[in-house]
């Protein structure tokens, strides 16, 4: 299970290239950003979670001193057609326009209906109040359940249901109605001993980077727009912005800055459209920066649902029969990950008869957007306490019949071809060998507490995707490594050691940077678990273009068959010749030779990630306040290209679930207001909420990879509501299915045991 | 003494990082305003602008600020620590020197908050506990780590400079 005696990088824990600027404070981040003759953008938001925009009076706001220019949905060009978005899917772009601006109608509080540039933030502020929107306040629908009513308001007229390719008849809030089917459920629940069907419901969270959104835009006379974005995806920026501007593609660059945190949360555009726009009208370059609360109420938050499990199993606790029914609130417009929800649903388990309906439904509520793992810790949330319910019932261990069920290569999965080589039976093999699961829980905590143990486990698939990559011989022997990929949390290391490891050199050999998308070719977006994979995968490819290029030159320069030159690490030697990477840097510089390659590969990921955690939580029955006492995260990396950065996604998924699961969660009004749009009542965790996590990594390589790395960013975030929900029902008896579970809904169902 | 000028702004002078420093900002600049876009020190991040993040920590006259709750004519005579006075690329104090290598960071934007807030700490109570750390800590939010490797660099450095 470890790899520190195969390889000389991988496996080893380096500092990373960008380490010092970020502890120095000298990382330049999307707000930092500073151009001459700068101006500030500010957007108008609507009040209203649903309205008709009925006229725009923008004359005063103009006439403030300051005010270079003021901008409403008329100024956005009209948009139609679809266009790739990153996370492998295509985004309907007239919707990602109206998402950006408000045309016609308002769909959510917060929905952007005008914008201003002035010579200041403050005054951009001011001159806001003075735009004149006169709205028609249409009722608004913030319910899943509701919004799927025959007579429910409709958010978006055209809008018909998607089964299986056919159109619906007349308008609906629900986009799309998935199925997917494997065997034969009612022969499956016929012959089950013990058959639970719950019900569960969750609130919208948001991802919550620390880092607001941010960006500048110069839009200049010829027609050249320079875009600086905090993004998860340059490439991404750039398409959502040629199509929403309506501009030629080749006309657009996209800067990417370092990225305060993403979490799928900067895929979409938010920003950037507007401030090229202002910067057109003002023939100055803009800067616009959220605030905290226009982040909370307008951008993509994780959609809350409503979820139904069945599940069936013999008396040996042998699952005979699942079955889920998943309605995902989109939020303004449609794409709530729902599929990847029903993905996620049943992953860890062979099952043989399936039923899953998925729903994706419109509701007045920001538009969501992917948040680590999408659609997947809501769906494993439900599945994994049913089945909790069901080894309890039948008198199983929990990691037992966790064990008995696991999927394993060549298994059906939904949408998918059957699953290739696979880890989840590893980690809940390393989950019962774990200290923590061997350490018996003392059931009674600090003045007299009720202490429980959890377990949970969870999938989430690895996206392949494309990325480019330019690799540079310098003089002196190292190696420029010019990337696509942004870089959220240490992607530059574990790249660069990757292509260390493949081109023979060590890793402070190699110099990556992330760069424009002038610069390299088509790179998608650092999301689906994908960089330190597919990026990885390309840089592999790209060493060894590079050391083909150099046995290439060699053969001239020292007149031998290319065939004869051997490499070993960093050596090159044939026919009595040797020399270094380094020798040769020096001697190929005398020589006016330039080795000097580019790749774009698109990996193979059929594969995923699995994890299985197991919490101790304490319970303060008096407050129905819950705490995390002990926490062992278990997760198959494939490969740990660098085990601390393996350890600390591990840990911050943890950390969010954490949050996920006891504190975070949208409150509205109902009139669809926000009511928590602060991060002092959007509760997200503290250094005092979080425990010391305790990390098994578990590497079960990956056959698709030339090193077996999985993408391992997001699954940790998949087990913990779960796990959580059942080490409080271990603590208490309650079976807790909202989140989240907060000390009030804790207090009110202790109240009613 | 403030000095207001006729454009209504007023002229500041702080000391920053030791160096003195006289800058002009409106009356209703927030001292991050004025920090990061005045004096060019963006390492001080916006992440909530209402003092419940930490990303904007400063110590100001030796006491741990949000900046975006300290307006910017408060500064008046103030001596001021930002990250960027914590120290140099090729000088890092041990703190900084530890976030790397315990890999107490991921996207970065929270890191310059919990170094000064720490700096702060050490430099009241130099052996903290566990729970002290994460209690003075309770202020600055990250949403990349979990905290533990976050802790792990204060606890190596606390180590580092006790046993010295």
């Amino acid at each position: 299970m470890t790899t520190e005696t195969k390889y000389r990088v991988i496996g080893t824990r380096p500092v990373r290239p960008d380490g010092v600027d970020k502890v120095t404070g000298r990382a330049i981040y999307g707000a930092d950003v500073v151009l001459p003759r700068m101006a500030h953008g500010k957007v108008l938001r609507s009040p209203h979670a649903h309205a008709r925009i009925l006229s725009v009076d923008t004359t005063q706001a103009e006439a403030l001193a300051g005010v270079l220019a003021v901008i409403c949905g008329r100024d956005m060009p009209a948009v139609s057609g679809m266009a790739a978005a990153g996370e492998g899917g295509d985004m309907n772009m007239r919707y990602a326009s109206n998402n950006v601006m408000a045309h016609d109608k308002a769909l959510y509080e917060g929905h952007a209906v005008a914008a201003v540039v002035a010579t200041s933030p403050h005054i951009a502020k001011e001159a806001l109040k003075l735009i004149k929107v006169e709205y028609e306040v249409l009722p608004p629908v913030i319910d899943v359940r509701k919004a799927m009513e025959p007579n429910a308001p409709i958010l978006l007229e055209d809008l018909r249901t998607d089964t299986g390719g056919v159109k619906s008849e007349t308008a609906s809030n629900i986009a799309a109605h998935l199925i997917a089917e494997e065997g034969d459920i009612e022969k499956g629940f016929a012959d089950a001993a013990v058959v639970v069907e719950r019900e569960f419901t969750f609130q919208t969270v948001h991802q919550g980077y620390i880092e607001p959104h941010a960006c500048a835009a110069e839009w200049r006379a010829d027609g050249q727009i320079t875009v600086w974005a905090s993004t998860q995806g340059s490439f991404a920026v750039r398409q959502q912005c040629a199509a929403i501007l309506q501009h030629p593609i080749g006309q657009l660059k996209v800067i990417p800055t370092e990225i305060g945190g993403g979490f799928g949360g900067k895929i979409p555009v938010y920003l950037e459209p507007i401030a090229a726009v202002l910067s057109r009208k003002a023939q100055r370059p803009v800067r616009m920066v959220m605030d905290r609360t226009e982040v909370l109420m307008a951008t993509g938050p994780t959609p809350g649902a409503y979820i139904k499990v069945k599940m069936g199993a013999d008396k040996n606790g042998n699952i005979t029969a699942a079955q889920g029914y998943l309605a995902y609130e989109a939020g303004a417009y449609p794409d709530s990950f729902i599929g990847a929800g029903m993905t996620c649903l049943f992953a860890p388990y062979n099952l043989k008869n399936v039923r899953i309906d998925g729903f994706d439904v419109v509701v007045n509520k920001p538009s969501s957007t992917a948040y680590r793992a999408p659609g997947a810790p809501i769906a494993e949330f439900a599945s994994e306490t049913v089945l909790d319910e069901i080894a309890e019932t039948l008198g199983i261990d929990r990691l037992a019949i966790r064990a008995q069920n696991s999927a394993k290569e060549g298994d059906w999965r939904p949408f998918g071809p059957p699953y290739t080589r696979i880890g989840h039976q590893e980690c809940v093999a390393a989950a019962q060998a774990s200290a923590h699961w061997n350490t018996p829980l003392v059931r009674e905590g600090k003045d007299g507490k009720k202490r429980g143990r959890g377990v949970a486990s969870g999938y989430w698939g690895n996206w392949d995707g494309i990325s480019s990559c330019i690799g540079r011989l310098n003089p002196n022997g190292t190696v420029s490594l010019l990337e696509g990929s942004t870089d959220i949390g240490g992607s530059r290391a574990s790249i660069a050691m990757q292509f260390a490891e493949a081109f023979g050199v060590t890793y402070e050999q190699v110099h990556p940077a992330v760069v424009d998308t002038d610069t390299v070719d088509y790179n998608d977006v650092t999301g689906g678990s994908r960089t330190t994979f597919g990026t990885g995968y390309a840089v592999y490819k790209l060493a060894k273009k590079m050391q083909g290029e150099i046995v290439g030159q060699l053969a001239g320069l020292w007149d031998v068959p290319a065939e004869s030159i051997t490499i070993d690490g960093s050596s090159y030697s044939s026919n009595g010749h040797s020399a270094t990477i380094t020798q040769l840097a020096k001697l190929f510089e005398e020589n006016g030779i330039h080795i000097n390659a580019s790749i774009t590969a698109k990996g193979s990921n059929l594969s995923g990630a699995f994890a299985t955690h197991i919490v101790d939580v304490e319970v303060d029955e008096e407050t129905g306040k819950v705490d995390i006492v002990r926490y062992t995260a278990i997760q198959d990396a494939g490969t740990a290209i660098h085990p601390s950065y393996v350890e600390g996604q591990m840990q911050g998924g943890v950390a969010q679930g954490i949050g996920w699961a006891l504190s975070e969660g949208y409150v509205y009004d109902s009139e669809g207001h926000l009511k928590n749009a602060t991060l002092l009542d959007y509760r997200m965790p503290t250094s005092l909420d979080v425990p010391p996590i305790e990390t098994i990594i578990v590497e079960v390589p990956n056959p698709t990879h030339p090193y077996g790395v999985r993408g391992v960013g997001e699954v940790p975030i998949v087990p913990p509501c779960a796990a959580i929900a059942n080490a409080i029902h271990d603590a208490t008896g309650l079976r807790l299915r909202d989140l989240p579970m907060s000390p009030s809904r804790v207090w009110e169902a202790l109240e009613k045991q | 003494m403030a000095v207001q000028i006729a454009s209504g702004k007023v002229a500041i002078s702080a000391t920053i990082n030791g160096e003195p420093q006289t800058w002009l900002s409106e009356p209703r600049e927030t001292l991050l305003e004025a920090l990061r876009d005045r004096l060019g020190l963006t390492g001080c991040k916006e992440g909530c602008s209402n003092g419940n993040c930490g990303a904007c920590n400063v110590v100001m006259d030796g006491r741990l600020v949000n900046t975006c709750c300290v307006l910017a004519v408060e500064a008046q005579e103030s001596e001021i620590t930002t990250v960027e006075g914590l120290g140099t690329p090729d000088g890092l104090i041990p703190l900084q020197k530890n976030f790397l290598e315990e890999a107490g960071l991921q996207c970065g934007v929270c890191t310059p908050g919990f170094l000064v807030a720490t700096k702060a700490l050490l430099d009241k109570n130099p052996n903290p506990t566990d729970d002290e750390i994460r209690w003075w800590l309770a202020g600055n939010l990250c949403r990349c780590t979990g905290y533990d490797k976050i802790l792990n660099a204060i606890k190596k450095t606390i180590a580092e400079t006790t046993t010295e």
